[in-house]
């Protein structure tokens, strides 16, 4: 798939720092990846392993003391780094939409949800009716699965439940036709069977339009039944890439291996669930060397003594560990 | 809706029963009107007729009583001192009372939700540093001292505006105001800065915390993430969202700002509502007295219940309810 495509979006060494009363905090330390047109990457990771922030670093909506410092977010041959507020606002919402992990809070309590469709496409088209607005923002609706959507248009955020106002969300992120939507764990605080709706009409939505997705989460499950490509982050850093079967199938990175040990499976009913050891450090107080090191079962000297670099095992496949060809098959 | 308002109005009345109780029995512990009144050289003769006039010579109860049933016929007493109905008179003193208040109200909300949104969107910057040391400065002074400032810097010191007075009043739509002529305008200028400055402070700290507050919101950064114009954001998503709790505090405050004005419109000589009080408390002219606690009490009441109904049309997800 991805020989096939131009590339949309091209991140290379991204780095975000926080800089903290308590030192800077390199949230994001590095990261470089690609999204095809029409694509779909998931980027996994664990809480705090900096995957929102790169989300919010492409578009541009980093809170202070967050700084974007180094890399370029190429967005179709544009360094969005490079644009004013203004031009980056045009991009907002327009070509790049965004969903937020939890919809009970996305949408304003005080506002029609009419109002939060009409704006969204106000923002970018000042010439358009608000009636043609109004119709678009129904269609969006109706084609998110909402029913009766001329009614719904006029109620509050209050009066839908969590997955409802999810799809309203997806809505008003698709409204202007984006050519990439990020979505930060949108589904994380969904009922599993809701969970499960929102993910395979989101799938559904983005092959249809041709919207690339970059699909933010902790869960591998659901980046194994979305995705096309995957990418896991550690401590700021992409630790490992490359197609979703090949990736799940036959993780390389000592950490990917843990969170792939880590999913329960039908496989191995009554075993122990394996997890990884320690706990995600301080990313204050990151090691020297390998981040990755204190929790890894793999771990050689080598590991302490710099930053392990990216080894390209095949185009899709890119591995951050110094012990690559040492680590035995799964 | 209709459920809602008569329960409230009912409470209202329990709530104006036991006031008036409370201020009926209040006023006649403290000292005697009749002393005021009399000439001094006056013969017990003459003294017994007054009481027996003002009727002082029956039971706290009786008398109570009598105002009660009066007062459903409208009748809140007569003035011991003017000898005209205390309603009339502290009607015919409301206007000026109302319009120093509302002018002070907008003052505050005019000023106090941009300063206090500044202050909130950008709380290290100097000017915010600034609107904030000055807010904790309007707490804290005393109402009747920053007016005797004012008085001295502005009128007398550079001489810019009067100071005491309503000046001239004209009528437009029916409402007689001072602030339909200059003249009135320059008059309540300074009192109705020097009444708001404290509800300025409280509107612009209200403000600051509401926009602290909302500004981390998702919802906030969802409305940036559509690329809506952060002029946009702040003027409806957070506005909308900071106005209640103001909208609450400036419906309740309004109350306290017509029964406190007595202050100001005694420093400004300003012909209001609170200049009558403090005169009929100084000659113990008890219907008068009464009459105004009366009518407070029942602005405040008023007040609460406006304060619910909008409450209710800011924020969709406060319901009113016939039934609770």
């Amino acid at each position: 798939m991805r020989q096939t495509v131009e590339p949309i979006l091209e991140i290379s060494d991204l780095q975000t720092h926080f800089f903290t009363k308590a030192g800077i905090l390199r949230a994001v330390d590095g990261v470089s990846f690609e999204i095809g047109a029409g694509e779909i990457v998931g980027l996994v990771g664990e809480s705090g392993s900096g995957k929102s922030i790169t989300g919010f670093s492409i578009i541009g909506l980093v809170d202070s003391p967050g700084e974007i410092i180094g890399g370029t977010i190429k967005f179709k041959g544009e360094d969005l780094n490079d644009l004013s507020n203004e031009q980056m606002q045009h991009v907002r919402g327009n070509r790049i939409a965004m969903i937020f992990q939890d919809p009970m809070m996305t949408l304003n309590p005080v506002l029609r949800i009419e109002t939060q469709m009409i704006e969204a496409i106000q923002a970018h088209d000042n010439k358009i009716s608000r009636e043609d607005a109004r119709i678009r923002s129904r269609d969006a609706l109706g084609l998110v699965g909402i029913s009766s959507p001329d009614e719904r248009l006029r109620a509050y955020p209050h009066q839908f439940s969590g997955g409802m106002r999810q799809r309203v969300s997806i809505a008003i992120a698709m409204l202007n036709r984006p050519d990439l939507i990020i979505a930060d764990e949108p589904t994380t605080a969904l009922d599993v069977t809701i969970q499960g709706q929102v993910i395979s009409e989101m799938q559904k939505l983005c092959r249809e339009t041709k919207t690339a997705l970059l699909w933010i989460t902790h869960d591998l499950a659901v980046i194994a039944g979305i995705a096309d490509r995957v990418c896991v982050m550690y401590a700021g850093r992409i630790v490992e890439q490359g197609l979703v079967a090949n990736t799940i199938a036959n993780p390389l990175h000592p950490y990917t291996r843990g969170l792939m040990g880590s999913v329960p499976s039908q496989n191995q009913r009554g075993k122990p669930l394996q997890q990884i050891n320690g706990m995600v450090p301080s990313m204050l107080s990151l090691p020297r060397g390998c981040a990755f090191q204190n929790r890894c079962s793999y771990v050689t000297e080598k590991c302490s003594s710099g930053r392990p670099d990216i080894t390209h095992l095949s185009d899709e496949r890119q591995v951050r560990c110094f012990n690559v060809s040492e680590v035995p098959k799964l | 809706m209709t459920a809602f308002i008569l329960r409230r109005s009912l409470q209202s009345i329990i709530v104006l029963f036991v006031m008036s109780v409370i201020v009926f029995v209040g006023v006649n512990l403290v000292g005697d009107p009749v002393d005021m009144l009399i000439n001094p050289e006056s013969d017990q003769a003459e003294i017994d007729r007054v009481i027996r006039d003002l009727g002082l010579d029956r039971p706290v109860s009786e008398q109570y009583w009598y105002f009660v049933v009066n007062a459903f016929q409208g009748d809140l007493g007569r003035s011991f001192i003017f000898g005209e109905p205390a309603l009339k008179l502290i009607i015919q003193r409301m206007p000026a009372t109302m319009e120093l208040a509302l002018f002070s109200l907008l003052m505050a909300v005019v000023f106090g939700i941009p300063l206090g949104i500044y202050a909130g969107l950008k709380p290290n910057s100097k000017v915010s540093k600034t609107i904030m040391a000055g807010s904790i400065l309007g707490f804290s002074m005393p109402t009747f001292w920053v007016g005797i400032i004012l008085i001295m810097f502005f009128s007398v010191s550079l001489g810019w505006l009067p100071s005491t007075g309503r000046g001239e009043v004209a009528t437009y739509l029916g409402i007689t105001s001072s602030i339909f002529t200059l003249d009135g305008l320059s008059h309540i200028f300074l009192p109705a800065f020097n009444l708001a400055l404290f509800k300025l402070s409280s509107v612009i700290r209200l403000a600051r915390a509401g926009t602290r507050e909302v500004i981390l919101q998702d919802y906030i950064k969802f409305a940036r993430a559509k690329g809506v114009a952060e002029s946009r954001v702040v003027r409806v998503h957070l506005l909308k969202n900071i106005m209640i709790p103001v909208i609450t505090i400036i419906g309740l405050e309004f109350g306290s700002l017509i029964a406190f004005s007595t202050v100001t419109e005694t420093v400004f000589a300003w012909p209001g509502m609170g200049k009558l009080i403090i005169d009929s408390i100084y000659n113990l002219d008890r219907p008068v007295v009464v009459a105004y606690l009366m009518i407070i009490v029942v602005i405040f009441v008023t007040l609460n219940l406006i304060v619910d109904i909008l409450y209710s049309v800011l924020d969709p997800r406060v319901r009113i309810k016939g039934v609770s």
